[in-house]
């Protein structure tokens, strides 16, 4: 995973509560065997819509989803998450994210912002009265700032370091390779294996 | 202070706890499918990396596979092989299609005996959280954490918060476990239980059988919680005894005494308590595009001006999506298909429960219905019983396992403007087919509402 510090650019307002993962890409998207490609499925069938806001032209280019309580319920698809990369979103905003869907933006470098719904609300309101305007995303001071708005969001110390420092999780755990040993030495002879 | 079930099974876990870190959680089974796993066995084969413990993964193909005897299009079919071609170079176990023992992971795993109480067990699919019902800690992972759990046998999590839902009271004759899990998302929300994980509490979750309270864990991720769990109890251990993983002889022993001491102590405090009254349930049918949006079968579809202000627009959003006019009783409401499947219900219980409904009627003219076994192992258990036969002389057609038309990867899918009622868990726009419009119910007012045509309740057909 890359590092990622701080993100700035432009938002897109989508600004609708519980969207769930199988809106963000549906199933028919999930055959492919890689983690790239799903851009073109983001939102498939609400971007049928000519209204829809992922089609407003004044919002191309946005880094910045401007989402509503409750988004990537659902499925624990991480295609959720690779969709929205993969269509040039940094971080997602909102008053609260599902549990799988934060987990997979943390693993991915996608920055989940977790903030009051009040700072939300001006976010979405500065941004459709000047799609133009830039927000600017800080990981290490765990700010969300806009021309006239800064708020704080929760992110834990340990999911910070992981994103300043792109680390690989998975050779951060092996370092612990003995804890592992050691654990699985006492695991009781009852639990099932499957041969 | 004494702990709850789910705190014992995380602490019985930790591999490795560090100040301002997540605990290192050790998994005890890991459950593989076909569609979220390829990105994981390539990023293993990119960082040569090799699984960890094979012997404590299985795999099996479910989401995509056909369900009749149609080969697979091209693209599935290729996830399909990759499957078996991962598992092979990396030494897992795999059902596969057409082996006696494939099916839908979530059916499987209990019915074979590999979910046992007080295990961890997780999976890339949210509905993981169904096999808390034997008092395992079980939960849904995204494809970065199969990597991880695949490579190391653990996963990093920070530790959830803890919430009971008590129900107490007797369940009304013609309501199910799913009308229970459905009356608890109505009560507590799609987000009711973000962060936590909901014990299953109470007299009517006592007094369920297996199959009903795996359906009702099955659902807990359709409340946002991380996880769903009942305590095991005679019930449980009956249900185990003598399954193809089950411990046996002395170690059979020495299990039961170990998963009696599980229990969530008489002292412990959760941080978030329901009550539900079993006895003033009634089926439930969902009109809207979540779980929480249903009514009982007996009301009408709301008007949105008349809901809470937080859930107006999205209310609104979904009965335009629906098709449907606040005020119209649900018992008018005709459907186009009838689903019953997926594994939320399609064990054989479920089956049992429907096929006793559709037993000398017929499926009203116009109507598609689909009889999908959660395994192949349900499948064989119902022809012995000659479940078949009573689904296909009433006109469904009755198919081989896998997820089938509860997600639409596979051909079983809706066409756009169709309605449909069925067992499955979401009822998300699109879900079962682009344009589809679902309805969850039991399986009882799924077979009910294949004969009638419209929702209706075993009891009112003639
Ligand atoms: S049956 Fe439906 S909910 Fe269950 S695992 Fe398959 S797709 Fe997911």
């Amino acid at each position: 995973m890359e590092p990622v510090r701080r993100i700035v650019g432009r938002a897109l307002p989508l600004a609708r509560a519980d969207v769930d993962t199988d809106q963000i890409i549906p199933s028919q998207w999930l055959k492919r065997l890689e983690r790239t490609g799903y851009g073109p499925g983001l939102f498939e069938a609400w971007r049928k819509d000519p209204a829809f806001v992922l089609n407003d032209p004044r919002y191309d280019g946005a880094v910045v989803l401007l989402a509503g309580a409750n988004f990537g319920s659902g499925s624990s698809r991480e295609h959720a998450v690779w969709a929205l990369l993969d269509a040039g979103f940094r971080a997602v905003v909102a008053p609260r994210l599902a549990d799988i869907f934060r987990n997979n933006a943390l693993r991915n470098g996608l920055v989940p912002v977790e903030t009051d719904a009040d700072t939300v609300a001006k976010l979405v309101d500065t941004v459709r009265r000047d799609p133009t305007t830039s927000i600017a995303i800080d990981v290490e001071r765990s700010t969300v700032e806009a021309p006239g708005l800064r708020a704080t969001f929760v992110l834990d110390e340990f999911s910070r370091t992981r994103l300043l420092e792109g680390l690989d999780d998975i050779a951060v755990t092996l370092r612990h390779e003995r804890d592992i040993g050691a654990f699985e030495a006492k695991r009781p002879e009852w639990l099932p294996r499957v041969r | 202070m004494g702990t709850t079930l789910s705190e014992k099974v995380w602490e019985r876990h930790v591999v490795r706890r560090a100040p301002g870190e997540p605990d290192l959680l050790y998994v005890d089974l890991h459950l593989v499918h076909e569609v979220t796993s390829p990105q994981a066995f390539e990023g293993l084969r990119l960082a040569k990396r090799r699984v960890r413990r094979p012997e404590l993964t299985l795999a099996t193909m479910d989401h995509n596979v056909p369900t009749n005897d149609e080969p697979a299009e091209e693209i599935s079919a290729r996830q399909i092989e990759a499957m078996a071609r991962n598992a092979r170079e990396f030494g897992i176990r795999c059902y596969p299609t057409g082996d006696p023992r494939q099916g839908i992971v979530h059916v499987i795993s209990p019915q074979l005996g590999l979910t046992q109480p007080g295990m961890t067990i997780v999976c890339g699919d949210s509905h993981t959280s169904t096999h808390g019902a034997l008092g395992a800690l079980a939960w849904g992972i995204g494809t970065s954490e199969i990597e991880h759990v695949l490579a190391t046998q653990t996963i990093a999590l920070t530790k959830p918060g803890t919430m009971a839902v008590i129900v107490e009271g007797v369940l009304p004759m013609d309501c199910a476990a799913k009308d229970v899990i459905l009356g608890i998302i109505a009560r507590i929300g799609t987000a009711g239980g973000t962060g936590k994980v909901i014990e299953y509490r109470g007299a009517a979750i006592r007094a369920l059988s297996m199959e009903g309270r795996l359906t009702i864990c099955n659902m807990s991720i359709e409340a946002g919680a991380r996880a769903g769990m009942v305590a095991p109890d005679e019930v449980t251990f009956a249900w185990l005894e003598g399954r193809p993983f089950a411990p046996k002889g002395v170690q059979w022993q020495q299990a039961l005494d170990d998963w009696r001491a599980l229990a969530t102590d008489a002292d412990a405090r959760f941080d978030s308590e329901v009550a539900i009254d079993a006895s003033a349930l009634r089926p439930y049918v969902t009109w809207g595009t979540n779980p929480a949006q249903s009514v009982t079968i007996d009301g009408d579809v709301p008007d949105p001006d008349a809901l809470p202000a937080a859930t107006r627009e999205s209310a609104r959003r979904a009965l335009r999506y629906q098709d449907l006019t606040p005020g119209t009783p649900m018992r008018e409401i005709s459907v186009d298909a009838v689903f019953i499947g997926s594994c939320s219900n399609a064990r054989l219980e479920d089956l049992r429960s429907a096929a006793e409904v559709v037993r000398g009627r017929h499926v009203r003219s116009g109507i598609r219905g689909l009889v999908v076994p959660g395994s192949m192992g349900v499948k064989a258990d119902a022809e012995r019983e000659g479940l078949d036969r009573i689904f296909t002389d009433a006109g469904f057609e009755w198919r081989d396992a896998g997820c089938s038309m509860c997600l639409g990867m596979n051909p079983d899918i809706l066409r756009p403007g169709e309605r449909c009622a069925s067992t499955s868990n979401r009822n998300f726009e699109g879900r079962q087919g682009p344009g589809g419009r679902t309805h969850l119910v039991s399986p009882a007012v799924a077979a009910a509402t294949a004969i009638a045509g419209h929702f209706a309740l075993p009891s009112d057909l003639r």
